[in-house]
């Protein structure tokens, strides 16, 4: 599929003029509150009709001011997932899952609500009402709702927001399962780096109505240039690896880079299968000898590429490590002790603790 | 009760059961229009749907004989194309008690609509749900206390018109005259006092039963909505 959006829209003081192409797989809006991804969003579902622009899906046209086309919403075939469910009241959980039945001729069939009822665990739930449900389970019918209408895009918009940090790590696991188990592609809206890395093989930056980057997740979350706009509260960097060997006796995995290996602890991932690591600035300290006699289990050889100074007392150092970028936060401090300057080789100390499940996610 | 007071009361129920009947799907209709659409002279609309709780009901009866008569533009194309005629007749009742009630109506559905999350229709368009599919799977069951409520107020309006009724289609025994207006014939005979007493009393007990029994109803069509906590907190 090929999904092509090209939007201008002045509204207020607030200018939109974004353009992006996304094909299959997992594509994150990423930006800001106000950056404009829900009115982007919004746009490609059809409900909203920007001023100017052009939508098209595969070579069909839904969207072009200059012409006058507009495809209404109903007939895009898009799934929506919104913030906040918007289940109907009314009806069962039962009945809301199966609402667009009452509209589509290629209606989903009895074994596909077996099956995603199955897997997003809504059995228990069917003869429920929305007002009963909890967050959690409410954004799990809202998912399960939006696949039953069979759509050749899910559109996804910061399903996550509303719900507490255990749900919102119960939900991703579903969306994880989802995108592995359909091949249906996903539009995911997100503020939250942790989501982007771990469901999004492309990332659109977005930023005050522009599309500031546009690329593979690991490209855009790394890139120095943009940092300030990826990583003003949770700095850090993006690696693809690949997933080599499992430690069972200690739960660690072991991954494989351009830079070296990586440990990673609890990771459920097989090996062979391809991952991307959020190592997080804070999470790096820089030694200009291999240490020994130390509980760091990383201890990757890198060369300082670039020193910037980050807020207040703070430091930032992005390394390069055999191609792929790190980053690491330090104090001004340990910068002029080690007397730090680019192109001098270090090593860059990453605890195995520090890189998680939830800094992994799989391509 | 005697054969006259059951008459004059099935009468009653029969004007104020078809004034509803007439009325209601344009006050649905228009009560959509005010609650989800912006349209040039909307404020004008809204002002004419209102004229009838503000204009004595006199002057609406009296507009209606002008428009409905038999030899009015509107009562002259009925009986010719259609064949039906109102005036002095108890339809002419039931048409009078429906424009009488047509403002309660209209703004107590107009009120249930604009309550209902415009977001929730945006999501059932999502879902392959067009603009005539929205409104009979959300807009209509979500605003359905609504439309009870506004139902059952102007048919307890109909009972109770007298102004517009009188003036319109006159105050016959067996064909438009309904118990208010029994009661004022009544009245102005003498001897009449205890009669219209008793007719006194099944009105107040016809209007209590109606108010009680739309209580009821509208917490059970919001029970059914909205699930049962919301609809306790409607019936409180």
């Amino acid at each position: 599929m090929m999904l092509r959006v090209a939007l201008q829209h002045t509204q207020g003081g607030f200018h939109l003029d974004a353009a992006f192409n996304m094909d299959g797989g997992v594509t994150a809006i990423f930006g800001r509150s106000g950056s404009g991804k829900t009115t982007l969003v919004n746009a490609i579902a059809g409900l909203l009709r920007l001023q100017h622009g052009r939508i098209s899906f595969n070579d069909e046209v839904l969207f072009d001011a200059d012409c006058g086309i507009y495809v209404p919403p109903q007939a895009r075939r898009f799934g929506y997932v919104f913030q906040e469910g918007r289940l109907f009241p009314h009806l069962t959980v039962k009945h809301n899952l199966l609402f667009s039945n009452i509209f589509l001729s290629d209606k989903a069939t009895a074994a596909e609500f077996d099956r995603i009822v199955g897997l997003l665990g809504l059995e228990s739930l069917l003869e429920r009402r929305p007002g009963a449900l909890s967050g959690g389970e409410k954004q799990r019918v809202a998912i399960g709702r939006a696949l039953l209408a069979r759509p050749r895009l899910l559109l996804l918009d910061e399903p996550l927001a509303a719900l507490d940090t255990q749900r919102k790590s119960e939900i991703l696991r579903y969306l994880e399962l989802l995108r592995d188990e359909f091949a249906v592609p996903m539009l995911y809206v997100s503020h939250a780096v942790e989501e982007v890395v771990r469901l999004a093989g492309n990332v659109v930056l977005l930023s005050e109505g522009k599309v500031e980057a546009c690329g593979p997740t690991a490209d855009v979350m790394s890139d120095a240039a943009l940092r300030p706009l990826t990583g003003r509260y949770e700095g850090g960097a993006v690696i693809d690896a690949q997933v080599v060997a499992h430690d069972l006796q200690y739960g660690l995995a072991e991954l494989k880079f351009a830079g070296g290996s990586l440990y990673v602890a609890d990771l459920d991932a097989l090996p062979g299968e391809s991952v991307r690591v959020r190592i997080r600035a804070r999470d790096v300290a820089l030694a200009l000898d291999r240490p020994t006699g130390t509980t760091f289990r990383n201890m990757l050889p890198c060369r300082v590429a670039d020193i910037a100074d980050g807020a207040g007392s703070m430091a930032e150092v992005t390394l390069d490590a055999g191609g792929s970028t790190i980053v690491a936060r330090i104090t001004r401090h340990s910068r002029d002790e080690l007397r730090l300057e680019p192109g001098m080789p270090v090593y860059a100390l990453i605890k195995a603790i520090a890189l998680d499940r939830h800094a992994v996610g799989y391509a | 009760m005697s054969k006259e007071e059951l008459e004059i009361l099935a009468l009653s129920l029969k004007v104020a059961l078809w004034s509803v009947a007439l009325s209601l799907p344009l006050a649905l209709f228009i009560a959509h229009l005010l609650a989800r659409r912006q349209f040039p002279g909307k404020s004008l609309l809204d002002a004419v749907v209102h004229l009838p709780l503000v204009l004595p009901p006199v002057v609406i009866g009296y507009f209606l004989l002008i428009l409905l008569g038999r030899r009015g533009p509107l009562g002259e194309l009925l009986e010719q194309w259609f064949g039906i005629v109102v005036a002095f007749r108890w339809t002419g009742a039931a048409v009078a008690c429906a424009v009488m009630g047509f403002p309660l109506m209209v703004r107590a559905m107009r009120l249930s609509i604009e309550a209902i999350d415009p977001r929730l229709e945006a999501a059932a368009q999502t879902l392959g749900a067009g603009r005539i599919g929205v409104f009979l799977t959300v807009t209509l069951p979500l605003a359905l206390p609504g439309i009870l409520t506004g139902a059952l107020l102007s048919f307890a309006r109909s009972l109770g018109e007298f102004g517009a009724t009188i003036t319109f289609v006159s105050n016959i025994p067996g064909e438009t005259q309904t118990l208010p207006l029994a009661i004022y014939a009544l009245t102005q005979a003498p001897g009449g006092d205890a009669a219209a007493m008793r007719l006194c009393v099944i009105s107040v007990t016809l209007s209590l039963a109606a108010l009680l029994l739309s209580e009821m109803m509208v917490r059970r069509a919001t029970q059914r909505v909205m699930g049962r906590e919301a609809g306790q907190a409607a019936g409180a």
